[in-house]
């Protein structure tokens, strides 16, 4: 514990780039798998059944796995190596993005099926294209696609198999709170490992407090104007 | 015609490459968890560093899987300890020269209990051969490591098959040094393990050193340029430098100067 209030300045850092990452990583994967999910759960055609069977199947992408298949894209000898992106974060938030993406997906998937369902009279009234009624369905839930985020979310910030293939644990560069777990654990520091794990699990908390408080207010607001 | 306007095109790709050098002031170092673990490379790169103002970005893998990535590319220089296997590297192609950087030795370490009554041994063979014969718990990087690789040599010397023994009384983690020991102090057995690592290392548990001092414990840790004719993105001159510097008196001495616990973990010896 005294180790991690010296190294303060530090630890800093590397919460902060977890944060960066699995942010950066959650937000992008929303902006392809909402979309994805939502026009999975309108759309009808066939094989659609099995289309869904996968991208659940694909919430359980093997990290390690996903490491593996990022860092032979972006090697130097990979078909993107000359981006030299391999041991940068960017790589990592490719890596998560390969992660989370399936997750916002399906859950999105899930929710606007429902949702489409309890408004199709009302949509098919309207004349609205299936696609077309796509945006609205997000809009509508809006709330209860935070939740599919913050699974998302959890993914990322958790995982340490694919990080720390494509970053490499490189200290000051791509050190991250999962793979500082992982290298203290390897020094046999195991007090300091698992003090560093409960700050993880510290900020996975206040992470989902926060936007449980803001999505309440919404609600709340939602309720009041309407 | 086409000769000017190649030789433009070329002009501008130099003026890029030089560009992105002059930005990019780092290397990528592949390296071994022992020099990381150890705290070796905390220890002497930031004087590397504050005198070049270059960057040494350090990726801490086994020796096989430093290898694989700087064949691939990934990587300026290598810095691990498995003699045959640098010399490969090089003699294919992959790296320019191979050069001694410093040594320090193996150890086998094992349970305070001793079932197989080798503590206080300087032979490793015949410790070994005492292991197979009590079938103790015996646990092994299995990683194609330089440690792994050192490890195997002296269970063939030992003529002992410890490939018939896994999942027995031989066990592979196939992970690096800390977590094999992690799994040899949980499970007391007995593991070989570079001495560097052990000193570092802080869940020893019941754990202490049983065998040292045979010769066939030496190990010795080589640099090597990754070749930028294979790898035109190599920052090959960034890279010279933190060899020529680590080959050095400077380099040299900071190895020599780095002590844990009071002893020196790794002897320079640069020629």
């Amino acid at each position: 514990m005294l180790l991690i209030l010296q190294g303060d300045a530090e630890l800093w850092a590397i919460v902060l780039l977890s944060l960066r990452v699995s942010l950066m990583a959650v937000l992008i994967s929303a902006v392809i798998g909402m979309p994805l999910g939502a026009a999975l759960a309108v759309s009808r055609f066939p094989g659609r059944r099995g289309v869904i069977v996968l991208v659940n199947a694909l919430m359980g992408l093997p990290p390690v796995v996903v490491g593996l298949l990022v860092y032979l894209m972006l090697s130097r000898s990979g078909p993107l190596g000359v981006l030299q992106l391999l041991y940068t974060p960017t790589a990592m938030i490719i890596a998560q993005v390969v992660l989370v993406t399936p997750i916002v997906a399906a859950l999105t998937r899930q929710v606007i099926e429902m949702l489409a369902e309890e408004y199709s009279e009302q949509l098919r009234s309207l004349g609205v294209s299936r696609l077309a009624s796509v945006p609205t369905l997000l809009w509508d839930a809006r709330l209860a696609l935070v939740t599919a985020l913050l699974a998302g979310f959890g993914r990322a910030i958790a995982e340490v198999g694919a990080v720390i293939i494509v970053g490499g644990n490189i200290n000051h560069v791509t050190r991250v709170m999962t793979t500082t777990i992982a290298l203290e654990t390897s020094r046999g520091n195991l007090a300091l490992a698992l003090a560093l794990g409960a700050i993880l699990i510290g900020i996975a908390v206040a992470v989902n407090a926060l936007v449980s408080a803001v999505s309440l207010r919404a609600e709340h607001e939602g309720l009041t104007h309407a | 015609m086409v000769g000017i306007r190649i030789r433009t095109l070329l002009m501008a790709l130099g003026l890029m490459a030089g560009g992105a050098q002059a930005e990019e002031a780092y290397i990528v170092l592949q390296s071994t968890t022992s020099t990381q673990n150890s705290g070796l490379l905390d220890h002497i790169l930031p004087g590397f560093e504050a005198e070049t103002g270059i960057d040494v970005r350090v990726v801490a893998v086994g020796t096989g899987q430093a290898i694989r990535n700087a064949r691939n590319g990934d990587g300026d220089v290598l810095l691990v300890h498995a003699r045959e296997a640098e010399e490969k590297f090089v003699a294919d192609g992959w790296g320019v020269e191979r050069f001694d950087v410093m040594y320090n030795d193996f150890v086998l370490v094992g349970p305070k209990s001793d079932p197989a009554k080798v503590g206080g041994g300087t032979d490793i063979v015949a410790a070994l051969k005492a292991i197979a014969q009590a079938t103790a718990p015996f646990v092994s990087r299995g990683d194609d490591s330089g440690t792994h690789k050192a490890e195997l040599r002296q269970w063939k010397e030992a003529d002992i098959d410890v490939a018939a023994a896994s999942g027995g009384w031989y066990r592979e983690t196939g992970s690096g040094m800390g977590a094999t020991l992690n799994v040899a102090s949980g499970m007391e057995a007995y593991v070989l393990t570079d001495r560097a690592t052990w000193i570092a290392f802080g869940n020893k548990g019941n754990l202490e050193i049983l065998v040292e001092g045979d010769p066939r414990l030496f190990n010795q840790y080589g640099v090597i340029l990754v070749n930028p004719e294979k790898h035109p993105g190599v920052r090959a001159a960034a890279g010279q430098r933190f060899i020529d510097w680590l080959l050095g008196e400077v380099g040299q001495g900071a190895i020599a100067s780095f002590r844990l616990d009071g002893q020196q973990l790794f002897f320079p010896n640069a020629r």
